[in-house]
């Protein structure tokens, strides 16, 4: 192992490791803001609401982002209409492109994670709401989604984490992430260690990371769910 | 049709189908070792497929190909060295195949064990009690019963892993994306070639899910469903 090497390209990783988690946080944000709108239509019972989000998160989830991202960064520039309209300036952007692909395909898993927490919703817990005069609106905001949005916590994270990885592709469209900083050592250098091992390395330590700050929001988010253990229950009576 | 370029993305489909399945079938071996593994009464076992799995889940998919593509290569190499058998080159292919199918194995190590777990102890524990070996009571009586715990999992698996073998034209494949890419880059036309292949995966994955949600319907028979 040589550490020169290592030391010597540390500053481009920090750079790198900024791009990673630039692009992660704000590929979340969107996300996050779409998801919610679009799970709350994905289980209305109303078709022309459910059935377009069911299509969308149908064909994201069914093909993969690397192709996703081709068609945004490279496809899209085939048509002169394309090129020459005002989406332009930022469609040749390899930020915004990446930003787009991630969100999209971010918002079809998070969409499906928070669907499926909405309908596992106790009927009791629908019901008392609606005795207490709660709809609409009020119904989703006060009761529904505050718990179905606890309850995806655990499945979030997992999505989240798969996120954080999934940027790595980012790297194939000229942006300078992790995953690019170590692809330039390796090139360089023809050193596998210092380059692929210290962006694992990162990645690694990103990741749990991650999974540590979600185990803390479970902590706080999900403790009327946690089980409390015999010998503290006995210590009480 | 597609400029006539639709022959050769045909071709690249064809090395996408054999990468994925081939990745699938090692993935199930490394899978059934490590969930043994992280079953069994050995400690060394347990802690070591502990670490496959844990490293494993913690990197991103194309780092791990990157990194086990050019230093297999090199650790390869170096071990000719050391044996004096002259230089060794790793194709491409069995280079993506074993590294999608490593990944991939840990995800499956985690589904198989909680499908082993799903079967009920006293099942193994009759196989014995009929003086069957552990390998017969293994084969016999838990693999058979195990298959319809795992099925959503390793559907899941299967899914994510086809998307995956899109990753493997960056470390040189010649499969349908590179194949898009090349047709995209003569003719200009980008958006229709990636399109094309988007609408190809589009349909694998959809094939996928039909099929696998019959066979678990197969592997269901005599299992009656929850009626809400």
């Amino acid at each position: 192992m040589d550490w020169k090497i290592v030391i010597d390209s540390l500053p481009l990783y920090v750079g790198g490791i900024r791009t990673t988690l630039v692009l992660l946080a704000i590929s979340l944000a969107s996300s996050f803001l779409l998801s919610v709108p679009l799970a709350v239509a994905r289980v209305s019972p109303r078709l022309w609401l459910s059935r377009p989000v069911w299509f969308f998160t149908y064909v994201l989830r069914g093909t993969p982002l690397l192709v996703q991202l081709f068609i945004i960064y490279h496809g899209l520039a085939q048509f002169e209409a394309v090129r020459e309209s005002m989406a332009w300036v930022l469609l040749k952007n390899a930020w915004f492109c990446a930003w787009l692909a991630f969100t999209m395909n971010s918002t079809a898993y998070t969409t499906e994670i928070f669907a499926g927490a909405l309908k596992a919703t106790a009927n009791g817990e629908i019901e008392a709401a609606r005795a207490y005069g709660l709809s609409g609106l009020k119904l989703y905001s006060r009761v529904l989604l505050p718990s179905a949005l606890r309850r995806a916590l655990p499945q979030y994270s997992n999505e989240v984490v798969g996120l954080m990885h999934a940027t790595a592709i980012a790297s194939t469209v000229t942006l300078v992430d992790i995953t690019r900083v170590a692809r330039d050592v390796n090139a360089n250098h023809l050193l596998v260690t210092e380059s692929f091992g210290v962006a694992a390395v990162i990645y690694f330590v990103l990741t749990f990371s991650l999974v540590g700050i979600f185990k803390l929001l479970e902590r706080r988010f999900l403790r009327h769910l946690r089980t409390q253990s015999v010998g503290a229950a006995v210590a009480r009576a | 049709m597609l400029h006539g370029y639709l022959p050769a993305i045909l071709e690249g489909l064809v090395l996408t189908l054999k990468v994925s399945a081939l990745s699938l079938a090692i993935a199930c071996v490394f899978g059934l070792i490590g969930a043994s593994a992280k079953l069994s009464e050995s400690r060394a076992a347990r802690w070591s497929a502990e670490v496959y799995t844990t490293l494993i889940r913690g990197l991103p998919e194309l780092v791990l190909m990157l990194l086990i593509f050019y230093g297999g290569q090199i650790g390869i190499n170096r071990l000719a060295d050391a044996q004096g058998w002259g230089y060794i080159d790793i194709p491409p292919f069995l280079a993506g195949v074993l590294t999608i199918g490593f990944i991939f194995g840990a995800y499956l190590t985690e589904t198989f064990r909680g499908a082993i777990l799903a079967v009920p102890r006293g099942q193994a524990e009759a196989g014995l009690a009929f003086a069957l070996s552990r390998t017969q009571v293994l084969w016999r009586i838990v693999l058979p019963q195990m298959v319809r715990h795992a099925i959503p999992g390793f559907a899941n698996n299967w899914l994510i892993m086809i998307k995956a073998s899109a990753l493997v034209s960056i470390i040189g494949l010649d499969d349908m994306v590179h194949r898009a890419g090349l047709a995209a880059a003569t003719t200009r036309a980008p958006f229709t070639f990636y399109m094309a292949v988007a609408l190809i995966y589009l349909t694998l994955t959809s094939v996928s899910i039909f099929v696998l949600s019959r066979v678990e319907a197969r592997y269901s028979l005599g299992v009656k469903k929850v009626q809400f």
